[in-house]
């Protein structure tokens, strides 16, 4: 009989599982050849989605719905005592199931995908230590647990981002996405600090039952909460921290779908998510979460319309759609942004992977502008992208439709203007989307002749992960199926034990309204749609090239707002000049020059006083006499 | 024979071994046996110290000796370890052995090399087991006279300029410490009778206040000079990059711990009152160290130099600790002194090793190394991420640890100098990706390095050592803290009971 109590005795194999198989891949290097160690690293992480998806069912039976796992203390300090324990509950199964389970379908995409890579060994070690250390993210029981994984995950985005680390560019992507990390890192370490100054514990079950002792908008929670936003918008790239994501598309496509998609950019939403009691308390914070949010989701959005690059493309979209979560976040319907989270990393990952399998085909090429007329050629591909892109645009019964929805009707109930403005993006959305998939599938292929001879379905490896996430996107609404149309909302009520929706947010609309805006939403689909079909596919509209001046707007939007130049201006640069300008003068003019003139001080005093030994006997004698006539007066007077 | 005298002792007879040494195979033989002997007894000194402590002997010190060497002014040869001091003598003897296999393959006057590098050993470990505070200068002065030796006649680039800055700033720094001394020593008996330079019995006599507050500032100094505390720590950089590999990795390494400990043991111990008063002083330059040592190896071309200042930096995060003077800072402290010795060790072995196959030290000469020696660069990430306190390596630890416990002060004073020193955390990710990149990624600069062979099995066996401990404190830091906790009670009842 395997009940949760059981199972979940066993659950630290869960991030255990990955990182010994980093840990072997690492070491057995030389003697993995061929596809092997994509085999082990697959197997590995199908083996922890197993377990998890045991523990899920182990758990709907059971009574206890969350149980904490202690495996041995870590640290005890004076006052700091950690414990290395695990949280085992509806929300960190959610997340897991996620991690190991479109990690375990990438994972598997990536040996077709990666087959001919030089390092492919590596590669696999890195994607093992990754999916090891985001599961111990949403795993840990404490802030520091998760600060582990954390500092994990980001350490491994930074390693293959950079995979292909004899480009120089790509190491610059690399080193970006670090350091912007890590000053949303510093934010959340100070929030840690202050955390535990202020509840002595770190544990999430310690200080959310100490809350009741604080009133709304206390000062020292809006503070803790607004640091731990400022790790939140550096791991999930919202403005102001966001321009490290685009440029981390130099890594190999399959990173981008499972780091920069599906799971590490969803960090910080499950740091707010899993603090949610904390922010409820700091209606503040949740206003300044709500504005980001707003602000990132159109903002990606317009950018997005303007890029070439098949991937920038998605990556704005990523962007954008996590700006999305941080309005559901924002508006207190945390299980909302969970929900989206979950069907995004579907139709993301599987956005993702189809533009792996396009690029594969086309021997590396991603300027959407010299693709074209894919749709016969690449039918799997095709079908599974179609997909993808109804159910990141919201067309129902697609899940991006269901989760999408829920945000936006959160939205409606706050304040209509933020569903008119949230619903925008969603045109813009369905817009680039749309875009993006007529001019790669339809019309003619506009490549050179060679690439258009190389043109092939990719391989089964490639094509059946391709199939299930294709599904998943189709069916990942039901999750959480709405009540309107007969559902239970079974995720919500699944979650609900981890989260709490911020309570004012309670109030129902009427059924009618809900309808109506639902299909007022549908029909401006509709409409979006047959204006990129006429633009794109009717009039055969193509992106101008790079050497064509755009004019003003255009020009703003595909050079990304000027944001990289402009922080480029403000930090980059003073920062550079205090090291190289200030620096060198303070250390070598100034300290430097102090410390040898020291020195050369003593030489010269030796030289002189040198002089008064230099054997002159008459010097001695008048010294001699000035001595003791010195002494005489003393002795006379004293 | 007690056992801790053991440490000093051989030590003395591998330096003995090996001036009957008849070429240099047998001299680093003898040495590398001498010091693996040292680090099993280093092993042994800290089981044996757990299960003393296990079996309930919670004296301040263990392993106790006295012998009385000039009976007129007391000096003595007094001996004792406690948690904190079996955990740098740990630390000591595993950068000791690593530091002889990184030198290998000196051959030039090996063994005067060796027995040098041996005797500053000698001083190191005599430093961290006497309790009396003539027979600790005497062992410091023992390290450092040989410092001198080993960088003018081993090193490189300006080597005469770099020993004789190096030493005058330490002997000058000893001068300050000497006046400390004798000040603790005429002050060790308010009520007329011995006088002492005991460090226990010192501690068991509320000095005079106005003493403390006049000889504080010598000792902190004193010892801080070591501890390269801004602006005393020019030695620094201009001393690591002239010495050869293992006399940085040991001085880095090992010999600025002796500041970092000095200012604990000596310096804050026995001055409370003068601590919490002077202190503030002392926070505000070792803030200073830790910021502006990490801006100072942004802009660096030369990979000691770059190390260098991240060791001010990181050394000035020690002293920041101490002068935090709480349980949870102070014991951040001591994890830190031991996680950066280990790790700076690490760098100083590689950028030895890098230097011997590339012959230069400038990162813009090189580039792409990481295809070429994977396993240098492999262990050279490794050692980068531990510096910037990546969670799982030894410097995660010691910092939370120091953050968290400084936060504990509740004047905006000290919470602004942990808040700046916290931001050093970014300052670092910066120079070590820097390095990163340009060093080992992007394309081979140049061609004449494409057949640079990988680590032999020495190297390896000497970097391999330090990763793993640098790892397994990071994973598992929970019996080394709890080894420096127990020696914290008396400190920190000390510090309190004369606030």
């Amino acid at each position: 009989m395997v009940t949760f109590s059981n199972i979940v005795k066993y659950a630290w194999l869960v991030p255990l599982l990955p990182f010994a198989g980093f840990l072997i891949i690492i070491f057995f290097s030389r003697l993995l050849k061929g596809k092997s160690s994509g085999i082990i690293a697959s197997a590995l992480i199908s083996l922890s989605f197993l377990i998890s998806l045991l523990m899920f069912f182990a758990q709907s039976d059971s009574a206890v719905k969350s149980i904490t796992l202690n495996i041995f203390s870590w640290l005890d300090v004076g006052a700091l005592k950690i414990p290395f324990e695990l949280l085992i509950d509806p929300l960190s199964l959610n997340m897991m199931l996620i991690v190991s389970g479109v990690g375990l379908l990438i994972h598997v995409f990536s040996i077709g995908y990666m087959l001919h890579d030089e390092r492919f060994n590596t590669f696999f070690a890195y994607m093992n230590l990754f999916s090891a250390s985001m599961l111990l993210l949403v795993m840990g029981a404490n802030y520091l647990i998760l600060f582990m994984g954390w500092e994990g995950v980001g350490l491994c985005s930074y390693l293959l981002i950079g995979f292909w680390f004899k480009n120089d560019l790509y190491n610059l992507a690399a080193r970006k996405a670090f350091v912007m990390n890590r000053i949303g890192d510093l934010g959340f370490i100070l929030g840690i600090i202050l955390l535990f100054f202020t509840f002595r514990t770190l544990n999430f079950s310690g200080v959310f039952a100490q809350l009741s002792a604080f009133t709304p908008n206390n000062s020292t929670i809006v503070i803790i909460t607004l640091l731990l936003l400022v790790g939140a918008l550096g791991k999930s790239a919202q403005i102001p921290l966001f321009t490290w994501l685009p440029d981390a598309m130099a890594g190999p496509t399959p990173v981008s779908a499972l780091i920069h998609a599906a799971t590490m950019v969803t960090a910080g939403i499950y740091l707010i998510a899993r603090s949610s009691l904390l922010f409820n308390l700091a209606p503040f914070t949740l206003d300044i979460i709500l504005a980001i949010g707003l602000i990132t989701a159109l903002f990606a959005a317009t950018i997005g319309i303007y890029q070439n690059d098949i991937k920038k493309v998605l990556a704005y979209s990523t962007v954008s759609q996590l700006g999305y979560m941080f309005i559901a976040l924002g508006l207190g319907v945390y299980s909302s942004a969970i929900f989206h989270l979950t069907t995004h990393a579907f139709f993301k990952a599987l956005l993702f992977l189809g533009a792996g399998s396009i690029i594969h085909a086309l021997s590396g090429e991603q300027d959407i502008r010299k693709m074209g007329g894919l749709k016969k050629k690449l039918p799997i591909t095709f079908l599974t992208f179609l997909i993808a892109t109804l159910a990141i645009s919201g067309f129902p019964p697609f899940s991006g439709f269901f989760s999408k929805d829920e945000i936006l009707m959160a939205a409606f109930a706050r304040n209509p203007l933020i569903y008119v403005l949230g619903l925008f993006g969603a045109l813009m959305t369905c817009f680039y989307m749309f875009r993006l998939l007529f001019l790669v599938f339809y019309n003619q292929f506009r490549g050179t002749p060679e690439q258009e001879s190389h043109i092939h379905e990719s391989p089964a490896l490639i094509s059946v992960p391709l199939i299930i996430l294709a599904i998943l996107s189709v069916v990942g609404g039901f999750l959480n199926f709405p009540e309107i149309f007969g559902g239970k909302a079974a995720q919500a009520n699944f979650l609900s034990v981890s989260l709490t929706n911020y309570a004012s947010n309670a109030g129902h609309m009427a059924v009618s309204t809900e309808w109506i805006l639902m299909a007022v939403s549908v029909l401006f689909l509709l409409f979006i749609v047959a204006f990129a079909y006429n633009r794109f596919i009717k009039q055969k509209m193509l992106p101008a090239g790079d050497e064509i001046p755009l004019a003003f707007i255009p020009k703003l939007l595909s050079n990304k707002y000027y944001v990289d130049e402009l922080y480029n201006w403000l930090i980059v640069m003073p920062y550079t000049a205090l090291s190289e300008k200030v620096f060198p003068k303070m250390e070598l003019n100034i300290i430097d020059k102090t410390v040898n003139s020291f020195g050369e001080y003593t030489m010269w005093l030796g030289e002189k006083v040198r002089r008064i030994q230099a054997g002159n006997i008459s010097f001695y004698v008048f010294a001699m006499v000035t001595g003791v006539i010195f002494f005489i007066i003393i002795n006379l007077y004293f | 024979m007690d056992f801790l005298s053991l440490f000093v002792i051989v030590p003395f007879l591998t330096v003995v071994g090996i001036v009957f040494c008849k070429d240099f195979k047998q001299v680093r033989l003898t040495a590398a046996i001498g010091m693996t002997i040292q680090l099993g007894l280093a092993v042994a000194l800290i089981f044996m110290y757990l299960a003393e402590r296990k079996a309930g002997n919670m004296a301040e010190m263990l392993f106790m000796a006295d012998y009385v060497w000039f009976p007129s002014l007391n000096i003595r040869y007094a001996i004792g370890v406690d948690g904190i001091s079996v955990a740098m003598i740990g630390l000591t003897a595993v950068v000791v052995i690593t530091g002889i296999l990184a030198s290998w393959e000196v051959q030039h006057l090996s063994r005067e090399f060796f027995i040098s590098l041996i005797l500053l050993a000698t001083g190191v470990f005599g430093f961290f087991i006497t309790i009396d505070l003539f027979s600790m200068f005497l062992f410091y002065e023992l390290a450092v006279i040989p410092m001198y030796l080993l960088i003018g006649l081993w090193g490189t680039g300006p080597k005469e300029y770099s020993a004789m800055k190096l030493t005058l700033m330490l002997m000058g720094g000893s001068a300050l410490l000497l006046v400390g001394i004798f000040g603790l020593y005429f002050n060790s008996n308010p009520d007329g009778g011995q006088l002492t330079f005991h460090i226990l019995e010192i501690s068991k006599v509320h000095i005079d206040p106005m003493a403390q507050r006049f000889f504080f500032p010598f000792t902190f100094v004193g010892f801080g000079v070591l501890g390269a505390m801004f602006p005393l720590h020019t030695w620094s950089p201009d001393g690591h990059s002239s010495a050869p590999t293992a006399v940085s990795m040991l001085h880095a390494g090992v010999l600025m711990k002796l500041g970092g400990y000095g200012c604990f043991r000596v310096a804050i111990f026995l001055m409370p009152d003068a601590a919490h008063e002077l202190g503030w002083i002392f926070l505000i330059l070792t803030t200073i160290s830790v910021v502006y040592g990490a801006f100072g190896a942004i802009q660096q071309k030369d990979l000691k130099y770059i190390n260098a200042y991240s060791s001010v930096s990181h050394c000035g995060l020690v002293l920041f600790a101490i002068l935090m003077m709480n349980k949870t800072s102070m014991n951040g402290a001591i994890l830190q002194m031991i996680s950066h010795g280990l790790m700076t060790a690490l760098f100083f072995a590689l950028i030895g090793m890098i230097y011997g196959r590339t012959h230069t030290r400038l990162i813009n000469e090189m580039g792409g190394l990481m295809k070429i020696i994977p396993f240098l660069g492999v262990v050279y990430v490794i050692a980068g991420l531990a510096s910037l306190g990546l969670p799982g390596l030894s410097g995660f630890v010691a910092e939370m640890t120091i953050f968290i416990g400084s936060f504990q002060h509740t004047d905006t004073f000290h919470r602004v100098c942990t808040i700046v020193a916290t931001s050093s955390i970014v300052i670092t990710a910066v120079y070590i990706l820097r390095v990163v990149g340009i060093l080992l990624m992007g394309p081979i600069k140049n061609k004449e390095f494409e057949n640079l062979g990988d680590a032999k099995w020495f190297e390896r066996l000497s970097l391999g050592t330090l990763v793993v401990v640098i790892a397994s404190i990071g994973l598992a830091p929970l019996w080394l803290s709890n080894m420096i906790n127990d020696s914290l009670v008396p400190i920190i009842e000390k510090l309190t009971m004369n606030l």
